[in-house]
This record gives structure tokens, sequence and C-alpha cells, in this order.
């Protein structure tokens, strides 16, 4: 396809041996994170609501969330480390140009930022996978088909951040998709209560937010309902994801080579 | 063979042309040097040469590959100190290095022991686990030298590679540049310092809004653009120009100097200070400066 070679897995690796240095400062947020919300919502929020109604049975509200916040952390991670983060290696350190000037090019160095991002994604989903399994809140074996889909869907918000940096012109501008975008998401894409309890035209709205998608295939997994609904969530997951790589590829080549 | 050949070559950003069909060849082991006023296009060239940029319009070959085409076989060979420094702020100095040279595919070993003989080349090796914020701009400029150097390049391109140096680190650097040319290494070189231009280049080009305005050894340039002698006249009183215009002689007027240039200096200067004494005329060999100013003004650029 567009010039990208396995060579771009050295930027990868660069982000990589960057992450390693303070590896112990960049664990502690994804770790306190889950335990954070479980706090809030398990005991907070949980001792007023009970259970939840989820395909014609009753789920603990607790279970409930829990792939929810799996997604979030996905998407948050994903995002933020192709929006700001690779907007601080592009715009303010030169580290792209520096890279250019080596036998990678523009689509290594960006396709590999993508990947990257989608690495820091697993790794975020992971911990919250690992802590709400050990809440008992995952049914295995099944829940391990969350890890591969944890690192697509971190591909598909990566690229989709990747997108929104090709195009600003400052770093306070990411603050739009991230108001506008992230945030209603999180708020709206069935993390927090079933979206059957919404009016049917908010539905269909909540269905045009790729986490939606992620957050329902997700919790089917963990659930132990695993179905057809579930392979065609991820698949959109991955068409979306596909599409946005190959619009940052070209925007970004448009930025920064003219 | 030719390492670099560019014919008609012509970038173009939003409509205004920053270099504006130019054409060069510049052969092995040669240091060739691109002169220019601020904004006359020496790094947007530069930055065609190595694959940034690709040309508006054009040919462009740089070790025998199509630049456009080859883009990765062409970048293998180049080493590349930008003008900008952009050295990577969340590495150590030798780790600066060392993920460089991953990205040539050197790893291991022969990497790190190129690193290190790099760190040692350039005065660094006791720095090697500074962070870079730490390093004074000299040593950063110095560091990313070494950079350029990690893939043994067979053309060094070098963007004002002594801006902001001491004159140690500045004749160390050229002392370098002619060890690295003995070797085998092309190089291309922009500069805003015309000894340095004169110490290194076999030959230069003077660029000025985007085009070339003279090609050839600094010393062939010299000669025939400013003669072999400049006299400074100051101050520039009437007196004195009516006298140089009498004599026919090639002449510049600055608000504060007049710059005479001879090719029989000498005899030139002595009648000059018979007439109006010693004190405020000097005579001296004509240099590169003189051949940049008179083809390239002295109007601030914009
Ligand atoms: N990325 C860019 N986008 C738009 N215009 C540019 C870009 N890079 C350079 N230019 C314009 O192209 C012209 C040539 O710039 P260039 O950087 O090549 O000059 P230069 O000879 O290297 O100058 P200096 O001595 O100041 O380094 C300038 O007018 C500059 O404004
Ligand atoms: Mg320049």
């Amino acid at each position: 396809m567009m010039n990208i070679s396995l060579r771009s897995m050295r930027v990868w690796q660069r982000n990589f041996d960057v992450y390693l240095v303070t590896w112990k400062v960049n664990f502690i947020p994804p770790l306190l994170e889950p335990l954070l919300y479980l706090f809030a919502f398990g005991i907070g929020l949980g001792q007023l609501v009970k259970d939840v109604p989820y395909e014609g049975a009753q789920v603990s509200y607790l279970r409930f969330i829990a792939p929810g916040l799996i997604a979030t952390a996905v998407m948050n991670h994903g995002f933020f480390e192709t929006t700001y983060s690779s907007f601080v290696r592009m715009y303010y350190q030169k580290t792209f140009d520096a890279m250019l000037s080596t036998p990678l090019t523009i689509e290594d160095v960006v396709m590999a930022e993508m990947i990257w991002g989608a690495t820091k994604a697993l790794f975020a989903g992971s911990i919250m996978f690992v802590v709400t399994l050990l809440f008992g809140l995952l049914s295995m074996p099944m829940a391990l088909w969350i890890i591969p889909v944890a690192f697509l869907s971190g591909l598909t918000f990566s690229a989709m951040g990747m997108c929104f940096t090709a195009y600003v012109k400052n770093i306070e501008m990411f603050n739009f998709p991230v108001f506008l975008f992230i945030t209603p998401m999180f708020l709206f894409s069935g993390v927090f209560f079933p979206l059957s309890s919404l009016p049917a035209w908010a539905q269909a709205v909540a269905w045009c937010l790729p986490l939606t998608f992620l957050v329902s295939s997700l919790r089917s997994i963990a659930l132990g309902s695993f179905g057809m609904a579930v392979i065609w969530q991820i698949l959109v997951l991955a068409a979306l994801g596909f599409a946005c790589v190959l619009i940052s590829l070209s925007a970004m080549k448009k930025r920064l080579l003219k | 063979m030719d390492i670099i050949r560019a014919t008609d070559l012509v970038k173009t950003f939003r409509h205004a042309a920053a270099v504006d069909h130019i054409s060069l060849r510049v052969s092995r082991q040669e240091c060739f040097g691109i002169l220019g006023p601020n904004g006359a296009g020496k790094t947007t060239t530069v930055k065609m040469i190595y694959c940034f940029f690709e040309p508006t319009s054009g040919k462009l070959e740089v070790l025998g590959e199509d630049a456009r085409k080859n883009i990765r076989r062409v970048k293998e060979g180049i080493g590349v100190c930008p003008q900008e420094n952009n050295l990577d702020p969340d590495l150590t100095v030798i780790e600066n290095l060392r993920v460089f040279a991953r990205y040539f595919d050197i790893v291991g070993a022969r990497a790190l022991s190129r690193c290190e003989e790099l760190l040692r080349f350039v005065g660094l090796y006791g720095k090697r686990h500074s962070v870079i914020d730490e390093l004074s701009g000299g040593m950063k400029r110095r560091l990313i030298i070494a950079r350029s150097l990690v893939n043994s390049p067979r053309l060094l391109i070098l963007d004002e590679p002594t801006t902001g140096l001491d004159p140690q680190a500045r004749h160390q650097i050229w002392e370098s540049i002619i060890s690295l040319k003995k070797s085998g290494t092309t190089v291309l070189l922009t500069t805003h310092y015309m000894d340095e231009a004169t110490h290194l280049c076999d030959r230069l080009v003077i660029m000025d809004k985007g085009k070339i305005v003279v090609e050839g050894s600094p010393k062939e340039l010299i000669r025939q653009y400013a003669g072999s002698h400049v006299i400074e006249i100051s101050p520039a009183g009437e007196a004195a120009g009516n006298y140089l215009k009498q004599k026919g002689l090639t002449f510049e007027k600055t608000p504060t100097h007049f710059f005479v240039y001879a090719q029989k200096g000498p005899e030139v200067f002595s009648d000059i200070t018979l007439k109006f004494g010693e004190s405020g005329c000097a005579l001296r060999m004509a240099n590169l400066e003189d051949v940049f100013l008179k083809l390239t003004g002295r109007e601030l650029r914009e």
C-alpha cells in the first residue's frame, strides 16, 4: 500500500523505550483509574442501583459497567496518545522531522504512532481487565477476547485522534474534539445505563457513536453472551478504523510535507 | 559519478517559488557550498535533496537514484544536520544516537560502539548520560553532527552546522569535515560564514530569491567579482567619491564607507593615501564576503 514498511516498528520502539524510562509513572494512573471508578460506582452508586436488566436477565450494576469502563479506558488512552502526545512530538519536539531524514517515510512514522496509540490503549484496557477480573466481574474464558478487541478498537480511536492531529493549528484546539466527541461518548454510549432506557431517537443517535459499538461488544463478551451482533459491531469498528488510518496518513503527509 | 544532479528544480509554497529553476551537479568527494541571504531558498533546496520535500517540478537524482521514487534508498546513504535542532528531548545523549541508528536498522553491539566512537569524535563522551536540555547550544549542535554520521553516509548534508558554535568547536568541525571528505564523503554545506565557505568548499553557488546567482570555486569567484584587493575608505566623503569616479575605479558606497575593488590594490592604495592620508584607509585582500555583498546587495531581506 502507501509506502509503509516494517521499519516503522523502529518508531514504535522509540516510543516504547521512552515509556519504559518512566514506566512507574506511566503505570500508576491506568492502575488507579479503574479502582477509583469501581469505588465510586460500585460502592457509591451501586448502593442505589441494584440490578440492571440485560438481555432478559438481571446483572449486578458493577458487572454491567465493568466492560464499559474497559471500553472507556481504551478510547481515552488511544485517543489522547495520538492527539496531545503525538502533537507534542510532531510540533514542539520536531521528532518527526528528525525521523524523516532517515529511511523512514512519513507513512511509517504516522502508522507507527497510531499503532503505539493502540498499544497504550491495550495496556490501559488490560490493566482495567485485570482489576475487573480480580473483582470477579468478567466471565472467563470468553472474556479473554476483550484483549484483542481492545487493541483493534484502540487502533480505531488512535486513528481518529490522528485525523484531528493532522488538522489542528495548535494544541488548545484539541479541546473541541474532546468536548464535542469524547465526553459525549463517555456519557451516552451506554457505559453507565442500558441504551434501552433512552427514547428511540436518542438510541439512534447513540448508535452513531463508535464507543457504543465497543461498549456493546465488550459487554456481550464479558457477560458471556457472544453472538453475531458482536462480530458485526467489531467489524464496524474495524472498518471505521481502516478509514481513519487512510485519512490520517494522507492528511498528515499533506500537513508535514506540503 | 555525480552524487547530486538537479535540473530545473522548483519548489513552490502556495504560489510563491522558494526555489526557482535551479540546476546543480555535485561530484563525489566534493565539498559543495550553498550561500545566500536569509530566505534565499538554501534550506528548501537541501530539504528536496534529502527527500523531505518533493520538488514541485524538475529532475533530481541523488546518489544515482531518482529522489522522487527511491526515497528510502536515497535516505539510507545520506546524513543530515538540519538547520533547526531536532534532538529527541525524551532521550539521553547516547540514547539519541542509539535510537537514531536504529532507524537505519543499525542495532546491537555495532550500534553501541559506533555511537560511543561518535561521541568521542565530537567530545561529548563525558556527557553521554545527560539529558538534552542540560546541553549548551553548541553541544547540541555537535551532537546533531554526530547523529548525522551514525549511518556512515556517502553524502553529508550540513545546513548551517556551525551556527552558534565557539571558535574551537568551529575549527574542530572544519577539521572533521575535511577528514570525512578525504575518506570519500561528499559534503553539501550551507553557511552564512564566508570564511567557512572559503576554507571548506571546492565549489559553491550563491543563491538569492530562489535562483542561483553565480557558481564557481571561492578563488575564481573572488578574482572575478572582487579582484585581488579591497580598499576601505571611511568616512565616505564627497571628495573621495569624486576622486574614485574620476579614476574610473570600481567601488561601492555605503553610508559610512567606500569599498574600492582593485586588481592592483597596493598601487591604488598608495595613490589614495597620498591624496587623502593614511587614516581611515585600509587595504586588505578581497574575500568571499565582498563577492556575496556585491552580488546580493546590502539590503536586509524581508
Ligand atoms: N514550510 C514552508 N512553508 C511555506 N513557506 C516556506 C516553508 N519553508 C520555507 N518557506 C519560504 O521559502 C523561502 C525560502 O526559505 P528557506 O528556508 O529555504 O531559506 P534559507 O535560504 O534556508 O534561509 P535562512 O538563511 O534564513 O535559513 C522563504 O521565503 C520562506 O518563507
Ligand atoms: Mg535555512
